[in-house]
């Protein structure tokens, strides 16, 4: 055992002389990897996970999928023709990445009855599960929930305000639990 | 300015900066209105311990005086104990129908023996009398249970000045739960949390609250002991779970559930077992509240286009429509003696709190406010609470179910919401 671990020691200590270790989540899997590409060089995108631990191409500003909210008009329930292809995305990716979970969360803005509008917002949270369902998206990565009114993403009380609030969010979460829920 | 007047004036703003602290906590109460036909009632002193005499009369005047049903008649500064004779005849030319004395006695443990005994100067009897033996931290208790003495020989109901009230203030970021005597003092944390709490309402023994916390980033329903502080979980199932509503007997929860697609009505034990479906419809259930005796469950539903008012049986079946005018009733809550319902309905743009009475399906508006919320009976079904908005901010109004009288709690440094109120004192 000795005599195995002291070369190991020993090149990790070189290693560590001559580059700055890398984080283990940066690292990527480059080494395993290496096998199987025929050019025997494996493609890593520079730093692969964001802050909460998800994929950035999940919230990378430049990516489509970094785009979570979908916006409903006055006392409507259906998904616009203006978010199928979010959507769309959005289904593409967790059919590929069965890992994932999301978590569709509905809000309202804030006239009338709290738990009425809690309802309201699940109509809305239910909407958008219906759309990722029929385009594949397995019933184990979603949970529809709402929030009613309780979390207005704008504070205000007239009409742009509440617009903003009639809203379903898309939050996701990663196969090892790390992610936005 | 000498080094004296510093000190003095650093303690002072030291001592002003604490009260308002204080203050902030306090729900502050205003009344709007008043009966048509109050009775004349005059609580003198009561002999024996000053400071405790003070504070038992102060308590039971302004409950008294809040309900809206009495008109307090100056006492002259007199201190008369409970046994001592008392003179019909000057009351009564002073314009008391009525008359309180009492007495308060220090027994050697150190605990207070409060005495009173009312009279009714028309008559010139005695209608009896009570004593409740307190402590200094107690001495408000005790003058709420004098007043509740008093307004039920005085008015033949049960008075509720001895109960409490649960309530969400929003303030700084922070939710709080607190629980507040019946005229808004003694208000205590019961949870503290920094996503939102919604819909307390009281176990019928008054020492539970089911309600509604987001702290798992989605609604899930609990029940807190509020002696221990204990809670447990009774519906966190996939998607939203919401609305808890109390069987009469305490056993059981009528709760809001979304597991099965859109929300619709379950009954579930009060330690989260033996879980029920109620309503099967295509669109929303929700707010399900017991009738007083059990049987049946009012409840929202937009089954019909609209948001309406239902009724269905306590384990199921065919849901009848009660509300039919305007195109959003919301909100039920039967009163406890089973006579009338208390709702939220919209009237060109505006949330008001509207009451209709079972029998005769009359329907009466009650407030002339735009954002009324969450309405909330007395146990003895006179008073409804609910939130509504005043200047932008949450504030809780007491209304009598005939509407005259009209009372506003306000909290300094937040919004108030979501007030319930506690079943009588136990």
């Amino acid at each position: 055992m000795k005599k195995l671990l002291i070369p190991a020691l020993l090149s990790a200590l070189l290693v560590g002389c001559s580059t700055t270790p890398l984080p283990e989540d940066n690292a990527g899997a480059p080494v395993e990897s290496r096998s199987g590409s025929s050019s025997g060089v494996a493609p890593v995108t520079a730093g692969g996970l964001d802050a909460s631990g998800l994929p950035r191409e999940l919230t990378d500003p430049k990516s489509k999928l970094s785009q979570r909210s979908i916006y409903f008009d006055l006392d409507k329930y259906e998904v616009k023709d203006e978010y199928k292809d979010l959507v769309a995305a959005h289904a593409k990716y967790l059919n590929a990445n069965k890992g994932f979970k999301v978590l569709l969360q509905g809000n309202t803005d804030e006239r009338g009855s709290r738990e009425y509008n809690l309802s309201l917002g699940q109509k809305r949270a239910e909407a958008v599960k219906r759309s990722l369902s029929l385009l594949g998206v397995s019933e184990g990565q979603i949970e529809s929930v709402s929030l009613g009114e309780e979390k207005p993403k704008n504070a205000g009380h007239d009409d742009s305000a509440w617009a903003e609030n009639r809203r379903a969010d898309i939050l996701y979460k990663a196969a090892d639990g790390r992610g936005e829920f | 300015m000498n080094e004296m007047s510093r000190i003095s004036r650093r303690i002072f703003l030291v001592f002003s900066l604490l009260t308002a602290g204080l203050a902030s906590a306090q729900l502050s109460i205003e009344i709007t209105g008043a009966g048509a036909n109050r009775i004349p009632v005059s609580i003198v002193d009561f002999p024996g311990d000053p400071s405790a005499s003070r504070v038992i009369t102060a308590t039971v005047r302004a409950d008294l005086e809040r309900s809206g049903l009495f008109k307090l008649i100056d006492n002259a500064g007199l201190a008369i104990d409970e046994n001592a004779a008392v003179n019909y005849g000057d009351w009564k030319s002073r314009g008391a129908d009525a008359l309180a004395s009492g007495s308060i006695a220090r027994s050697t443990d150190g605990r207070m023996e409060a005495r009173f005994r009312l009279y009714d100067t028309q008559k010139a009897v005695s209608l009896g009398g009570a004593a409740y033996v307190t402590n200094n931290a107690q001495l408000r208790a005790a003058g709420h249970r004098i007043a509740d003495f008093i307004y039920e020989k005085l008015t033949g109901e049960k008075g509720v000045f001895s109960t409490r009230i649960a309530y969400v203030v929003k303030s700084r970021g922070q939710f709080l739960l607190q629980i507040a005597d019946s005229d808004g003092q003694n208000a205590a944390t019961a949870l503290t949390s920094s996503e939102p709490i919604i819909s307390p309402v009281w176990s019928p023994d008054g020492g539970r609250l089911a309600y509604v916390s987001f702290e798992k980033k989605k609604p899930v329903v609990y029940v807190h002991s509020l002696a221990s502080g204990q809670r447990h979980i009774v519906a966190n199932f996939k998607g939203s779970n919401s609305a808890p509503g109390w069987s009469p007997d305490g056993r059981k929860l009528a709760v809001v559930l979304s597991k099965d697609g859109f929300s619709q009505l379950y009954s579930v034990q009060a330690d989260g077992s033996g879980l029920q479906r109620i309503t099967q419809s295509s669109g929303i259930d929700t707010e399900p509240r017991y009738s007083a005796d059990g049987g049946t469950i009012f409840f929202t539903s937009d089954r019909g286009g609209s948001p309406q008012v239902y009724q269905v049986g306590a384990n199921g079946g065919e849901a009848r429509r009660v509300t039919f005018e305007g195109s959003y009733n919301v909100s039920p809550r039967p009163s406890p003696d089973g006579k009338s319902l208390a709702f939220i309905s919209r009237r060109e743009g505006r949330f008001q709190l509207a009451v209709m009475d079972l029998a005769s399906r009359q329907v009466q508006v009650l407030s002339d406010s735009h954002k009324d919320e969450s309405p909330s009976f007395a146990p003895n079904s006179r008073m409804i609470l609910i939130a509504t908005e005043v200047g932008g901010r949450g504030v809780l109004s007491a209304v009598s179910s005939d509407g005259r009288i009209k009372q506003r709690l306000t909290v300094a440094a937040g919004d108030v919401r979501e007030p319930a109120w506690g079943p009588y004192f136990q």
